[in-house]
């Protein structure tokens, strides 16, 4: 092999206290091709990247560069053998220009000027956009990506790391970045892509390697494999890939949202003149870019938020309809509207870590108690109820959900707010960081719900799922309602178009704010 | 007219501690280190200043240089307050224990460390530490030759001052430079505001902050030598000392972490601690007076999170620990 072979793990195992995190791995990366390193979440990709790219130091093992074992003991040592991690989280200084976030750790003169042209020499060599006075805290998501993966071309990288580059940019800003990769791969470089999305993985990689709780299960040609087989094995079973999506049935409209205005705790409008009816019996999906408005828009109907403008009817069934704001949060509750939110970290709002099931459960159910005194039989019924028909994995339902796994954390939240029978349930990225399986159970959930009659909003991040598990689509871009599409006609470029400009239409004069990075990036491609 | 001037000489007088306390407290939480032992670096410099100085004329007799006290008085309170900011770094940056704890005990632990090396020297020297009238002269008075003080107005506002208040300037300027235009300067903004970006772009954090945090002490503790050695009179003085530390991290905030603004707001601050005395009005109380320097910190910190400008925010990792394997 010699110097075909780029990079070879041996033997690699790594542990956090108790917990293996990567257990005896071994593979290898050829020269100037296209990895894909592909597994579940908590699979130990990134762990085991880390420790290519100096974050972390295997415990066992060790790591071949063009056939020399090389200790990587730090991020310093990795440059020097051009190894370069695009990290997941972004590691930018908010408050640096691009090219001086570029520049970090360089040793010598402060000379902006020098640093400027090879920058630009960087660009025009891949196809970047990138303008090197910015500052990051004025970027977009993919401007940032940019500016992370120029940082690594800058150092002089020859082998490219990238955690989950696509989960936060749009079908079209994927296209570009796609381009750009097969632009280095070209130009010599090897790359590892780490990910979950096996369409990307298809299109973009030359080799898959596949990572199941920790351990090595295997290397493939893309060509010589397809999803089913790779989802196999990621998950190490048969795993049927498809969702369940009956038509709606007897719909009747039941929130009605009308001109509505949202305006956040720093007086900011989040959303605005927004409007749309959701019907029972249907799954309402909400898209749109990260921090278009979603969390707003959910919030709002919660009663969570102050709305400057506009009104949300409420309309249950063989009851007089309701106007929901002026509500109080506990009104609206009791009216039936429900809010699954999962934020970033899970557990920042809808359950308290160091609870058990039964303590958060309790967060809902205390009002059923007599006079001043709580009723614990209530929410441990509940608590028993929910552990049992979504089968959370857990000691006891006193043991605290924060040390439960991501997955069984959501059945508990999720779990929580179907019990209380709503007739709206609005759930914010309900399967994030959950494993296929998990998530194939909650996406059944909704549409359990939805049978029943309910009304579900849900906002996703994927929008492979959103186009199946929903029947119609409203996207929203920087606030505004963009578009609402069917969900069973419409496709990924059509959303990915309403996310980035309202109305979808093709870039003109009237483009937002915030936005108009992807739009110029789209257009180089 | 006269009363002006005199009003803001008394000011930049009196913020002159206050100068050095912020500007070492601005190195400090650059690089993410909140170090709320000020006060207790200021009592450790104010004693030991004041020693080195008293000794040095001791031993030195009568052809002590003044030269050479204002040195030895700076570098040992230099590094009396280095001293408590290393034990504070090893125990936050090493040991990664709580900043604000670390922070708060080292404010115990130093002006206990001040009040009894100052009144251990009181009792040893038979009831008073001071210097001769001579050395004070080179502490007190200003470096400019009498005809430029002469120059009316002028003489007074700009070169009147005693020799610390032109050092204060010089590091202010100096430091602003190194922070804004410099190598070293940009990474350790960046080990302040996001040491895992920092980290992953090869620079030493534990280096950065080490340094950041040690000479940021040491400069801090200037400031209480030169409480000392200019305000109280050369003479140990036991509770003068009190609550300079606190004002100065209050300052911090208050210029926004800029080491030139430091400058601007001690002289602000200044005024304010001496209006009970300049500007007095009939039934106001002079503990109303003293609370002037905080209330203006609480407005500031009003105004500036209502314009809500990045760069005038505290460094993003002001008060955590970094451990790179961190999940």
């Amino acid at each position: 092999m010699g110097a075909s072979n780029s990079i070879e793990f041996k033997n690699i195992t790594k542990r956090f206290g108790r917990k293996v995190a990567n257990e005896n791995i071994s593979f290898s990366l050829n020269k100037g091709e296209i990895l894909s390193l592909l597994g579940e979440n908590g699979s130990g990709k990134t762990t085991l990247m880390n420790m290519l790219a100096g974050i972390y130091y295997p415990d066992e093992g060790e790591i071949l560069i063009n056939g020399e074992p090389v200790q990587i003991r730090s991020p310093k040592d990795a440059f020097r053998y051009n190894i370069g991690m695009v990290h997941q989280h972004f590691k930018l200084v908010d408050l640096f220009t691009a090219a001086e976030n570029i520049a970090l750790g360089e040793k010598g003169r402060l000379d902006r000027s020098r640093i400027a042209a090879k920058i630009r020499e960087i660009s025009s060599k891949y196809g970047f956009i990138i303008d090197p006075d910015k500052k990051v805290y004025e970027m977009s998501v993919s401007e940032k990506q940019t500016v992370e993966i120029v940082k690594v071309l800058y150092r002089g990288a020859d082998v490219l790391i990238l955690d989950e580059p696509t989960a936060v940019l749009t079908p079209q800003e994927i296209g570009h970045l796609f381009t750009v990769l097969r632009a280095m791969k070209a130009d010599g470089k090897s790359i590892i892509i780490i990910t979950h999305k096996l369409n990307e993985v298809m299109e973009i990689s030359d080799e898959v390697a596949v990572l199941n709780h920790g351990s090595f299960i295997g290397k493939v040609r893309t060509s010589d494999t397809d999803p089913q087989k790779l989802t196999e094995m990621m998950v190490g079973h048969k795993v049927a890939l498809e969702i369940r999506r009956p038509m709606p049935k007897d719909p009747k409209p039941r929130i009605v949202v009308n001109d509505l205005t949202v305006r956040n705790h720093e007086g900011v409008n989040k959303a605005h003149h927004i409007s749309f009816t959701a019907y029972s019996g249907e799954i309402l999906g909400i898209a749109g870019i990260a921090g278009s408005g979603q969390k707003e828009l959910l919030e709002a109907i919660a009663g969570l938020q102050v709305i400057t403008a506009g009104s949300i009817q409420y309309l249950p069934d063989g009851k007089k309809p309701m106007e929901l704001v002026g509500k109080t949060p506990m009104q609206i509750r009791q009216a039936g509207v429900s809010l699954a939110f999962v934020p970033e970290d899970r557990l920042g709002m809808g359950l308290v870590g160091s609870m058990g099931m039964s303590g958060n459960m309790l967060l809902r159910t205390w009002r059923r108690g007599k006079g001043i005194f709580v009723d614990e039989k209530i929410s441990r019924d509940l608590a028993e109820h929910i552990r049992e028909e979504l089968d959370v994995s857990t000691p006891d339902i006193m043991y605290p959900v924060r040390r439960l796994s991501g997955g069984n954390v959501q059945k508990v939240l999720v779990g929580r707010e179907i019990a209380s029978a709503p007739s709206v349930l609005m759930s914010a990225y309900a399967v994030r960081g959950l494993d296929i399986n998990t998530s194939y159970t909650i996406y059944n959930l909704m549409t359990e719900q939805k049978e029943k009659g309910v009304a579900v909003l849900y906002v996703g991040e994927d929008l492979d799922v959103l186009l199946e598990l929903c029947d119609r689509i409203l996207v929203l871009c920087d606030g505004h309602v963009s578009g609402i599409v069917d969900a069973r006609t419409s496709n990924k470029n059509e959303i990915g178009l309403l996310m980035t400009t309202i109305g979808g239409q093709q870039p003109s004069g009237s483009v937002p704010a915030g936005q108009k990075s992807g739009k110029e990036e789209q257009q180089d491609a | 007219m006269n009363g002006l001037i005199l009003l803001i000489y008394n000011a930049v007088l009196n913020g002159a501690p206050l100068m050095y306390g912020t500007m070492g407290e601005v190195l400090t939480e650059k690089s993410g280190n909140l170090n709320l032992g000020v006060e207790g670096m200021m009592y450790m410099g104010g004693a030991i200043g004041l020693g080195a100085a008293f000794y040095y004329e001791k031993m030195a007799g009568d052809g002590a240089s003044g030269l050479v006290a204002v040195l030895l008085a700076l570098i040992f309170a230099f590094l009396a307050g280095a001293f408590g900011a290393l034990i504070y770094s090893w125990v936050t940056i090493s040991l990664r224990a709580n900043q604000n704890v670390t922070g708060l005990a080292l404010s115990i632990f130093g002006t206990g460390v001040g009040q009894f090396i100052g009144e251990y020297m009181r009792v040893q020297e038979g009831g008073f530490v001071a210097i001769s009238n001579g050395l004070k002269a080179f502490f007190q008075n200003s470096p400019f030759p009498a005809a430029l003080r002469a120059v009316p107005v002028i003489g007074q506002l700009l070169f009147s001052y005693n020799i610390f208040v032109y050092i204060a300037l010089i590091i202010a300027f100096a430091m602003a430079y190194f922070l804004n235009k410099s190598r070293a300067g940009l990474h350790l903004r960046a080990v302040g505001e996001s040491p895992a970006t920092a980290d992953a772009a090869g620079i030493d954090i534990e280096k950065y902050k080490y340094l950041a945090t040690v000479i940021g002490g040491g400069i801090s503790a200037i400031g209480g030598m030169v409480y000392i050695m200019t305000i109280a009179g050369c003479v140990w003085n036991h509770d003068g000392l009190a609550g300079e530390g606190w004002l100065a991290v209050a300052l911090v905030i208050f210029c926004l972490w800029k080491p030139v603004g430091a400058i601007w707001g001690a002289v602000l601050f200044g005024a304010l601690m001496i209006m009970y005395v300049r500007v007095q009005i009939p039934m106001v109380p002079d503990q109303l007076y003293k609370i002037l320097p905080y209330v203006v910190t609480v407005i500031v910190l009003i105004a500036v999170s209502l314009r809500r400008k990045r760069e005038n925010e505290p460094p993003a990792s002001l008060g955590l620990s970094y451990f790179r394997e961190d999940r």
